[in-house]
């Protein structure tokens, strides 16, 4: 494997990290806004701050990961990027600033103030869908280079069926996956009402879901010929991940295996994940930036690589003992306080 | 001019989003240390009120980290989309300390917030004590990786530039800059600093409301201590950064020191003014104390603006924020260490009214320090933004709106400043020392 594709193939693994945490996090603040206003706040809130609190900053690493790392392994990014997404990228910065810090000053302050929960739900399903416009960009089509420098088009951006599509499979994503998982750790704290009703929520995101992936597909065809063609020669991948997709939605139906049904959908979406990015290759920004332009020197990329393997040492068992004492531990998560060695 | 320029605007904002960041970056760095002394002596004196130091600190602090994390993440993102034709070119050279940050970064967030929801999940205090270690060591290394990429931008070293192109990349040369060692160890000395005095402003004020209360003395004075330690440590390590900038920035020092002429046994400038002819008024004179400054040798040559092209020399304004700063520090040093020989002596004007808001006032002087600090070190490379290299011009983006995201941002830190003091006073309001005292066994955080 060349370094330009261990250095895509970790960023991905990175950005699929935080499509997931960050989906239960933004999926769960909805959820939790939702649940105040249609007065079942008592089912879902105890829950939802139970998981979260201790976890919600290391979600935010995920991302800063990600960019941090994509300018390190791949430096021309920062040009290309950096100049078009100033406005987009500002306002997703703006929103998961709000977001962030009002999560703290709610959880740690004073507690179950309406408007802030509302405002705090729908950052959580704007903030993907901001984010998400750069997937849309990098297929080619919005950006032209003005006197040797690139600018991106906003009024094709917005016009564009495709942009839409992304945008709503990017909330369909959150929900389901903040459902699929709450509704497994709701039943891990033994609480049925709270369980069922995750459980509903599931089961009715599934379906916009698979609809507004498979239409992302049909428009490519017409957007990014060449991308299109590449995703049906990985047709298997993405035929994988449906059939992952069924037995989520077999087993909620039949109030089984939550922890399964999560699984799962992990392997549904890191199957469709990377079969988008394989396909993307070998573009970073089509037409004007691809993996191998981009990279970085050789002595920078072999000593990222190097970091990045003793970061894992000490990040692996880091997140391990999170996750043991947070997700895992029994009493923690039935919201019993237990003294132990 | 804000709405035309984006090279103008995207100073300003970058300017902002650290001016604001350095506050939250600083509590960030200090606190878990502090938190970690207070526990410490805690379990070995087996004294409740230091452990209760630990925990109401910690329960101010992850306001402030949530702060502190999104306005981070803000900077983070900012350096591509305000400079991306400086991250293009520095992300080849610099990008490993950028990349440790965010490893350090994330193990002071894991350890966070398992810290925070354990205190009563071990039998042994110790063991939920040792979860503090990565806290604070994460946070000390973030500072540590940050400041290496900041120094990397006053003294670049660690490649080549043929014909434009970048070549002979080294980034383990990068990292380790002249400038490195002064500029890292100074930042950590103040950020100790600065929260120590921060945490004995919060002490005093208390004291002087009346609370009369052993626990806040004893804060007071392990406080003012671990200030004073770190304040004289500050102060060598300021004196080792203007060592460091008479060889390898002489413009930077001539401009903080308005040093015009090349000269032996020059004199300092403190304090003063520049008229409209840019002749200095009323400023005192130590002879021979910059060649003292500079070299360690009163008789040494002091380069001045006069070996400079106009178009390279800093803007004269940084002198006022060096006389803040060292003003500051000195007061600091002199103030931490009366309180000190004035406890061991029972001296009385050390505990009356008076000189307990002289400490009070030193919390906030110390982050204005900081700030001045920092846009000495900032301001005074200008033009360049990788000295030597890129100017600011050549980095800055070509897109529009950035005066507009100016105005965006400004707002933001406006609602995120309030925020943090209005959430603050709530908390402490709500849960005084007294009940906290009461429920000492058991509870959370929350």
């Amino acid at each position: 494997m060349s370094l330009e594709i261990l250095g895509i193939v970790v960023l991905w693994l990175f950005l699929f990290g935080y499509v997931i945490v960050g989906s239960i996090d933004y999926g769960a603040g909805f959820f939790n806004a939702h649940s105040i206003i249609t007065g079942k706040q008592h089912i879902l809130s105890n829950i939802i701050s139970r998981y979260l609190s201790p976890v919600w900053e290391v979600t935010n690493v995920f991302f800063v990961f990600f960019f941090v790392g994509i300018v390190g392994f791949f430096p021309q990014t920062a040009y290309y990027f950096g100049t078009i997404l100033l406005l987009p990228g500002s306002i997703a910065l703006i929103l998961l600033a709000i977001r962030g810090s009002y999560y703290a000053f709610e959880s740690y302050g004073n507690k179950g103030h309406r408007g802030y929960a509302f405002m705090y739900g729908l950052s959580g399903l704007l903030i993907p869908a901001s984010l998400s416009i750069v997937l849309t960009i990098s297929e080619g089509g919005f950006v032209s280079i003005v006197d040797g420098n690139p600018v991106l088009d906003y009024k094709a951006l917005f016009t564009s069926p495709l942009t839409w599509s992304i945008v709503v499979l990017s909330i369909a994503a959150v929900l389901y996956i903040s459902a699929v998982f709450l509704t497994w750790y709701a039943n891990k704290t033994g609480d049925v009402t709270a369980t069922d009703l995750m459980r509903k929520y599931a089961i009715g995101w599934s379906i916009p879901l698979i609809i507004a992936a498979s239409g992302i597909i049909f428009e490519l065809k017409f957007h990014n010929e060449e991308h299109f063609s590449r995703i049906i020669d990985l047709w298997w991948m993405f035929g994988l991940s449906f059939l992952l997709w069924l037995g989520t939605v077999w087993l909620l139906w039949k109030r089984r295996s939550y922890g399964v049904a999560f699984v799962l959908l992990a392997g549904q979406f890191a199957l469709a994940f990377f079969a988008y990015g394989i396909s993307h290759y070998p573009y970073l920004l089509y037409p004007f930036l691809t993996i191998h332009e981009g990279f970085t020197n050789r002595a920078m990329a072999i000593s990222l690589v190097v970091v990045f393997i003793l970061g894992m040492a000490l990040l692996i068992p880091s997140l391990y003992l999170l996750l043991k004492l947070f997700l895992f531990d029994k009493d923690y998560v039935q919201g019993i306080k237990n003294k132990k060695e | 001019m804000l709405f035309d320029d984006p090279v103008f605007a995207s100073r300003l904002l970058t300017l902002l989003t650290l001016s604001f960041h350095i506050i939250y970056a600083t509590i960030g760095v200090g606190v878990p240390l502090m938190i970690m002394i207070a526990q410490w002596i805690g379990i070995k004196k087996n004294d409740m009120h230091y452990i209760m130091m630990a925990r109401r600190w910690a329960k101010g602090f992850v306001v402030t980290v949530a702060v502190g994390v999104v306005t981070g993440t803000i900077i983070g993102l900012q350096l591509s989309l305000l400079w991306p034709n400086f991250m293009e070119l520095a992300g080849n050279i610099i990008a490993l300390p950028l990349f440790m940050e965010v490893f350090a970064f994330f193990f002071e967030a894991i350890f966070l917030g398992i810290y925070l929801y354990t205190w009563d999940r071990f039998e042994n205090p110790k063991k939920h004590f040792l979860l503090l270690v990565p806290v604070a060591l994460g946070g000390g290394m973030s500072a540590v990786f940050i400041t290496i990429v900041n120094s990397f931008m006053n003294s670049p070293a660690g490649f080549d530039i043929v014909g434009g192109q970048l070549v002979n990349a080294n980034p383990l040369l990068a990292m380790f800059t002249p400038a490195m060692p002064t500029k890292v160890t100074h930042v950590l000395a103040t950020a100790y600093m600065t929260i120590a005095f921060m945490l004995a402003a919060i002490a005093a004020f208390k004291l002087i409301k009346g609370s009369n209360h052993v626990y806040h003395k004893k804060a007071l004075y392990m406080t003012m201590k671990i200030g004073l330690v770190f304040a004289i440590a500050t102060a060598l390590l300021g004196d080792l950064s203007g060592k460091y900038l008479a060889e390898y920035q002489p413009e930077k020092l001539a401009a903080a020191e308005w040093h015009f002429e090349t000269e032996e046994g020059a004199p300092l400038l403190m304090y003063g003014v520049l008229d409209e002819n840019q002749e200095v008024k009323y400023a005192i004179r130590v002879p021979f104390a910059l060649s003292i400054l500079a070299h360690g040798n009163p008789t040494s040559e002091v380069i001045g603006l006069d070996q400079f092209a106009e178009e390279e020399q800093p803007p004269l304004v940084i002198h006022y924020y060096f006389d803040l700063m060292v003003t500051i520090g000195m007061f600091m040093i002199l103030l931490a260490l009366v309180y000190w020989i004035g406890i061991k002596r029972a001296w009385p004007f050390v505990k009356s009214t008076w000189y307990r808001w002289l400490i009070v006032l030193g919390g906030p002087l110390s982050f204005l320090a900081i700030e001045s600090g920092w846009w000495l070190a900032e301001v005074g490379r200008q033009p360049w933004i990788l000295r030597g290299i890129m100017t600011v011009d050549q980095g800055a983006t070509t897109s529009d709106y950035v005066g507009h995201m100016f105005i965006l941002f400004a707002g933001l830190y406006l609602v995120l400043g309030i925020g943090t003091v209005v959430v603050l006073k709530r908390i402490f309001k709500n849960d005084p020392l007294e009940k906290d005292l009461e429920k000492m066994q058991g509870g959370d955080p929350s």
